[in-house]
């Protein structure tokens, strides 16, 4: 199973071609106001994010997750399940 | 204290901007008359309309009128109840079984408008516990459906049958599974691989709803919409649709094969909790699908309104939402709200009225000058629609 260390360098791998400002990552950036996602942003990341770790990540969670801590933490824990 | 109003500050500041450059409000347009399908009168002027959805011109058809008529005399203006109380007269019994006719289904459920059936059919299905899979692009009634049912949902790119099958394969086997599609998406005006699609959801065990709003009446052989057009029509667990459209009055409904589908009338709450139509509007409608059901030379000239306007436009050098015509809905795609509204009022100052589309109601923050053809629409008219096109279009350097 993937470590905390291994989701979060694959997270920030994936953020990568939507960084279009070049913002330095921490567990505590926000997707809608540090990268300032728009919604259709949004959604390519979180496919590419489900597609990487074989997860569904539901509208339901998505609106839970504002942080790329929360979202590594989310990876996590549906490995887990 | 907290004004709740607050919080739309930014929308309040957007129009307000807008507005400030002399554009008229796109969205409080008022009908004055109203003369045919086709044509109403707007700020005094002539209008030929091309953006109501009344695909097949029923609204002013002779024995639709006729029908409401004799249902308002002897039925009176409303049921003041609901269907499962008061509110069922026999005008709502014959037109559910119009729609069973039409569909060639075994149940059929009226409800007072279109949003209120996906509302009601979507929340009862697709409870706690459960997964509603839709398209990204899905309509605001299907959204509100799945927040108002608390069911797990999950999105998928439009039209994207492996991004769909993908999905459904990483959800659990034993859990109760929704896919919600529509046959034509209203914004671009494209149609689904339905085909595919519901391959994919029978192969994974998933139900199936489809909404078939703005195909109803128009496309497949019977006019059964996009799932007959594609033949998948008898996999498809729900269909769902409105009147509101090509039935040409207002009204929504749900038709299916389920056995146990008239248990939905018990348990679906929007269906429970509110008025039932007025027996009038039960007639237009009964009248106006059985009408519908022999319309293919209406379908045929509908198709040929859509394909040229298509045409027409592209050669224009507009911007449209589909390579080719897919439905009877042409969308010109506007670089910004801004030019959007400036081409609207231009459009309507030449006599044409459009729907001016702007997000969230659109896909990907696009501005949409949304056409809607109609059955009525004559060939000279889409050729006076084109001309207006261009005389706007150039005015406002669009083209």
């Amino acid at each position: 199973m993937a470590s905390r260390e291994e989701i979060m360098t694959k997270v920030e791998a994936l953020i990568g071609p939507f960084n279009n400002k070049g913002v330095e990552l921490k567990d505590a950036t926000t997707f809608a106001g540090d990268l300032e996602w728009d919604s259709l942003t949004v959604m390519d990341f979180v496919a590419a994010v489900e597609d990487e770790f074989d997860i569904i990540i539901t509208m339901n969670m998505q609106a839970e997750i504002e942080t790329v801590g929360q979202l590594a933490d989310a990876v996590a824990k549906l490995m887990d399940n | 204290m907290t004004d709740l109003l607050s919080k739309f500050d930014p929308l309040i500041q957007e129009r307000e901007t807008l507005l400030a450059t002399g554009i008229k409000d796109p969205f409080s347009l008022v009908m004055e008359e109203v003369k045919s399908p086709t044509v109403a009168v707007c700020n005094g002027k002539e209008t030929i309309l091309l953006g109501t959805y009344n695909y097949m011109g029923m609204t002013f058809d002779d024995d639709v009128r006729e029908a409401g008529l004799t249902a308002l005399k002897d039925f009176g203006s409303g049921t003041t109840g609901s269907r499962v109380l008061n509110g069922t007269y026999s005008p709502h019994r014959d037109c559910e079984e119009a729609l069973k006719e039409f569909y060639n289904m075994d149940h059929a459920m009226v409800f007072s408008t279109g949003y209120q059936a996906n509302l009601g059919i979507i929340s009862t299905l697709a409870g706690k516990g459960d997964y509603v899979i839709l398209d990204i692009d899905s309509h605001a009634s299907i959204y509100d459906g799945c927040a108002m049912g608390n069911a797990e949902v999950v999105a998928f790119r439009h039209n994207d049958v492996e991004a769909l099958e993908k999905r459904l394969k990483r959800l659990p086997a034993e859990a109760g599974k929704l896919v919600v599609l529509e046959g034509v998406y209203s914004m671009l005006g494209d149609v689904a691989p339905l085909k595919e699609m519901i391959r994919v959801c029978k192969e994974n065990g998933a139900m199936t709803l489809v909404d078939e709003a703005h195909s109803m009446g128009f496309i497949g052989d019977n006019g059964r919409g996009v799932s007959e057009a594609a033949g998948v029509i008898d996999d498809v667990d729900f269909i769902i649709g409105t009147f509101s459209k090509s039935v040409g009055t207002v009204g929504g409904f749900c038709v299916s094969n389920h056995p146990k589908f008239e248990i939905m009338r018990l348990v679906c709450r929007p269906y429970v909790f509110t008025a039932s139509l007025p027996p009038s509007v039960m007639a237009t409608a009964s009248t106006s699908i059985r009408k519908l059901m022999h319309s293919g030379n209406k379908r045929a000239h509908l198709w040929e309104n859509s394909k040229k306007l298509h045409k027409g436009l592209r050669g224009l050098g507009f911007k449209l939402g589909t390579p080719e015509a897919q439905s009877a809905i042409i969308a010109v795609i506007m670089p910004d709200l801004e030019r959007g509204a400036l081409m609207w009022q231009a459009l309507l100052a030449e006599g044409l009225y459009v729907n001016l589309a702007r997000p969230p109601a659109t896909p990907a923050n696009m501005t949409l000058l949304r056409c809607s053809l109609c059955a009525e629409h004559t060939s000279e008219q889409v050729d006076q629609i084109l001309g207006m096109f261009e005389a706007a279009g150039k005015a406002v350097g669009a083209i």
